[in-house]
């Protein structure tokens, strides 16, 4: 299963964050610097693939964001670089030409759109086309609601 | 999708701040407001609100205050404000909090609601953190979801009951049922699902995998319809149809099919096809490739097949693409033990991916090469390895030299190229060798005695060159001081001899002793060879005299002490100088194993030996034998001398710091024989009650010497904790205590501790020792006393 899923920038500013195990605030604090250092000192043109601990960091850089995923020690690395790149494109259909400052403003939006994608630490839907309109349907839906609340504060 | 207006200001407030200070300031204020809202009634921005405080929380500021609100929100009817209640569940509440648990009724409540986007975020927050409690509370709501739903909420019902699995091992038999129909799907996301409940299943209890075994059919059937089937616009990805389905599958294979012949026959031609048809243009393609080889190498398949898989691995060393480089040779490493000979076909370029630009391939390279070194490539390979050696980033030398040394060792075709080979890494990486180097390569030059002259040659060149190297100037001090002689003959048939005058060769020798690079234990090799030269030159015997005179008020004390008895050997007992410093027999190689202490047992009857058995040459395996034997020398015994082994001369056989050894040796001379003796000393129980033992075993160290060592054991079923002992003597013997080993003792006798405490009894009284015992257990505290009048291995005088 996957571990965690870290987002963050060439200056180590935290984007998003999801974890798929019970971890104190502390040690998550303590994973985020260690991850952000690791993957920052790397070379350019090196190897994705880290170990860390007992296992497997996944790492890859979309413009100003690194994606960090840790996967555990039986999983398939060159599929989790196929998970990050799914995950991004699914942004990119949303946002439309996603960037940094779209996943700064809207993060609520990210993590929605990454719990119609994975779920437990495993991969939950593997069509793009179905995580889209689910998700579209639960922004319609959200519409619908904020509508409703709107409605009634006009007419009292 | 309207934007939270709201939170998209406070963000570019909080990014527009220009200092730590100023954000905390926002940050503050914002927290601030958001209580107030909170505390108030319901109104409109609630969800607004909790996001903002979600972002701060994402920054790192403390957001606890928010966990109310979360299970606040999670409960409104109200769609928006559920789900970012949950988001903030996930974010905030795990199960270590106790608001966690206020939050399972609303998600029951949820699993059930009509909408399907409502029960799916009570879905995703219950595999996200649901507690072992709550996983239980829920799982038979999430077993009916698994059989009596739509597809959208199978496929999240089939990933909650792997989390419940995982935290509740017991309850994967009540998923069983349903994960064996989910199979018969036909939905991806469903199929996914199910398989890696399967998974879980099969992992976590043997019965249920032999059940699951009877799928494999089906599995296979399920993957030949994604491999052959035309192109799925749905699931394409750079076409490969479902790639991640594919993975899940091939991986449920591998458990199913592993130890078990007929589940691996079944899949043995879907692995193949699988393995021949997939594109290898992507990483796509190469992850279902990797999935494939990696199952193929741990179930039964037959060798064919095997070949196949290697084969595919040794495609993916030639990739452009570094990642699969590095993929491959992690593979390759877990096979080279089992499939040693398939994995020799690529060695050639295994090797070439030495030359790598990234550190993590060019360390696995290494790995991989030395575990492929064998008796019939080790001269080409290590070719290649030296000059990897020369070109490594300094990280992985160490480990290059020592795997180089290893293969050599096991490997060598003749004692010349061994030589040569160590030689040539000690003078290229020889900082980064280990200690037991030198002695080793001391002891292989002794047993090459046809090539003496020709390694004392190279040595001297290479010490001519650079001296910084210490290992190599060690052992190059240490050839010249024995072998000298060769070197002054001028002639030698396996290279060219060079022409050198005694003078030269002191001088260089000088050099090393004076050099600020050479460390103390050089300089004592540097000093030794240059006395070692006394018997085997002629003309200069004045020039080294002064030199060990000089060295005789050195600062360094090592130095010192060997310059003062050299001296003393040039002026008291020059008659003996010449068979004290004569070559040295060929050393007999000792097991890595062995330890000082061990090898020290065996003077004492050396000893007897020389003084019975006279004209019997004497293998110079300990140190403290020469000490025995300098013992007799000076103290002017009749013994008649055999070949004695050159004073302070390296301790071959040794596997510890020369320096330190010899150094040890010279003050044993100095301060009495410590023979340590070599059977275990007996132990006798001195004290036991309420589950707290103490055993008692004395060694003698010499006359009036004894080291006494307690050990503590606890069988009770609780912990002790502060557990010390104070012991007391009759007035004449003296007691040091050393430090004990810890002073707690874990239940059942899960560990013990042991103290040792060294006495000295000079007038020889009768020995007696009183032991105060005192210790905490379950809170309270107890003492007890005991006295010892006899000790094991002693007379009843106790002495």
């Amino acid at each position: 299963m996957m571990r965690f899923l870290l987002l963050f920038s060439r200056q180590g500013k935290l984007r998003l964050q999801k974890w798929f195990t019970p971890i104190s605030e502390r040690e998550k604090k303590k994973i985020i610097r260690d991850m952000t250092s690791m993957v920052l000192a790397r070379q350019p043109r090196s190897c994705n693939f880290l170990h860390w601990k007992d296992l497997k960091i996944i790492y890859k850089r979309y413009a100003s964001l690194y994606f960090c995923l840790a996967i555990e020690n039986q999983e398939n690395e060159l599929l989790a670089l196929e998970v990050i790149h799914r995950y991004v494109e699914l942004l990119d259909k949303y946002f439309g030409n996603v960037c940094e400052l779209d996943i700064i403003f809207n993060f609520e939006k990210a993590y929605f759109i990454l719990d119609e994608f994975l779920m437990g630490g495993e991969i939950q839907e593997t069509s793009k086309q179905m995580v889209n309109r689910s998700i579209e349907a639960s922004d319609m839906l959200q519409e619908d609601d904020n509508s409703d609340w709107y409605e009634v504060e006009l007419f009292g | 999708m309207s934007p939270s207006v709201p939170l998209q200001e406070m963000i570019r407030a909080i990014r527009s701040a220009r200092t730590q200070c100023e954000e905390r300031g926002v940050i503050q204020r914002e927290c601030a407001a958001i209580r107030a809202q909170f505390r108030q009634s319901d109104n409109g921005g609630r969800s607004h609100n909790l996001a903002k405080l979600l972002y701060v929380h994402m920054l790192g500021y403390p957001a606890h205050f928010g966990q109310m609100e979360c299970v606040r929100m999670i409960a409104s009817p109200r769609y928006s404000e559920k789900r970012v209640g949950y988001l903030g569940a996930m974010m905030l509440l795990d199960e270590k909090q106790d608001a966690s648990l206020l939050i399972t009724n609303s998600i029951k409540n949820d699993l059930s609601h009509s909408n399907q986007y409502v029960q799916s975020l009570a879905l995703c927050t219950l595999a996200c953190m649901g507690s072992a409690e709550m996983c239980r509370d829920l799982a038979p709501e999430i077993d009916r979801l698994l059989r009596a739903s739509n597809s959208y909420i199978k496929k999240k019902a089939a990933l909650c009951a792997v989390h419940i699995v995982r935290k509740v091992h017991d309850l994967g038999e009540l998923f069983t049922p349903a994960a064996r129909s989910l199979l018969a799907e036909k939905n991806h996301g469903v199929l996914h699902g199910a398989v890696v409940l399967i998974t879980e299943l099969c992992e976590r209890n043997q019965e249920t995998l032999e059940r699951f075994r009877k799928t494999v059919p089906d599995l296979v059937q399920i993957m030949k319809g994604l491999v052959i089937s035309g192109y799925s616009p749905e699931h394409d990805v750079a076409g490969i149809s479902d790639p991640f389905l594919q993975v899940r599958i091939l991986r449920l294979l591998r458990i199913l099919g592993r130890n078990n012949e007929g589940a691996s026959d079944a899949m043995n031609d879907l692995l193949a096809q699988v393995a021949t048809n997939t594109d290898s243009t992507k990483t796509v393609g190469n992850a279902v490739l990797y999935e494939t080889v990696l199952t193929v190498l741990h179930i039964k398949s037959e060798s064919g097949l095997r070949v196949l898989a290697v084969n595919i691995l040794g495609r993916f060393l030639l990739n452009n693409d570094r990642n699969i480089r590095y993929i491959a040779m992690i593979s390759l490493q877990k096979i080279v033990g089992t499939d040693h000979n398939a994995v020799q076909r690529h060695r050639g370029t295994i090797v070439d991916c030495l030359k790598d630009q990234d550190a993590s391939v060019k360390r696995r390279a290494l790995d991989l090469s030395l575990a492929l070194v064998s008796a019939s490539n080790v001269r080409s390979m290590m070719k290649e390895l030296l000059l990897f050696l020369s070109s490594c980033p300094p990280e992985l030398r160490a480990q290059a030299a020592s795997g180089i040394f290893n293969a050599a060792e096991r490997y060598a075709p003749s004692q010349r190229w061994h030589i040569d080979t160590i030689l040539h890494v000690l003078t290229t990486a020889g900082g980064d060798v280990r200690d037991e180097t030198v002695p080793n390569l001391i002891q292989l030059i002794t047993n090459a005695s046809e090539l003496h002259c020709y390694t004392v040659h190279k040595l001297y060149r290479a010490l001519l060159t650079d001296i910084s190297q210490q290992s190599l100037v060690q052992v190059a001090c240490w050839c010249i001081g024995e072998y000298g002689d060769l070197l002054l003959r001028g002639e030698c048939q396996e290279t060219e001899p060079v022409q050198v005058t005694e003078d030269d060769v002191l001088d260089a020798l000088e050099t090393v002793l004076q050099s600020h690079m050479s460390s103390p234990a050089t300089r004592g090799f540097a000093l030794t060879a240059t006395m070692k030269l006394s018997t085997r030159i002629t003309d200069n015997v004045d020039r080294i005299r002064s030199i060990v005179s000089i060295y005789g008020s050195c600062i360094d004390v090592e130095l010192q002490q060997r310059a003062v008895e050299y001296n003393a050997l040039f002026r008291k007992y020059d008659h003996m100088r010449a068979a004290v410093l004569e070559r040295m027999p060929v050393i007999e190689k000792n097991s890595p194993g062995h330890t000082n202490g061990e090898s020290t047992g065996e003077p004492i009857k050396d000893i007897q030996t020389l003084k019975v058995k006279q004209g019997e040459p004497l293998l110079p395996q300990q140190p403290a034998n020469q000490v025995c034997d300098l013992l007799d020398l000076l103290g002017g015994s009749e013994v008649t001398l055999q070949p004695i082994p050159a004073v302070g001369g390296t301790a071959p056989g040794l596997f510890t710091n020369t320096s330190s050894t010899t150094g040890g040796d010279l003050l044993d001379l100095l301060g009495g024989l410590e023979p340590a003796p070599p059977a275990p000393a007996p132990t006798v129980q001195v004290y036991e009650k309420a589950g707290v033992a103490l055993t008692l075993s004395c060694e003698k160290q010499s006359d009036s010497g004894l080291t006494v060592t307690l050990t503590a054991s606890n069988s009770t079923d609780s912990d002790i904790s502060s557990f010390t002992l104070q012991a007391a003597v009759p007035k004449s013997v003296q007691l040091h205590m050393k430090a004990p080993s810890g002073d707690s003792l874990p239940a059942r006798g899960a560990a013990k501790v042991t103290q040792m405490v060294v006495l000295n009894n000079p007038n020889k009284v009768n020995l007696k020792m009183r032991i105060r015992i005192s210790y905490s257990s379950q809170g309270s505290a107890f003492q007890d006393t005991v006295q010892i009048d006899s000790f094991p291995g002693l007379s009843a005088a106790g002495h």
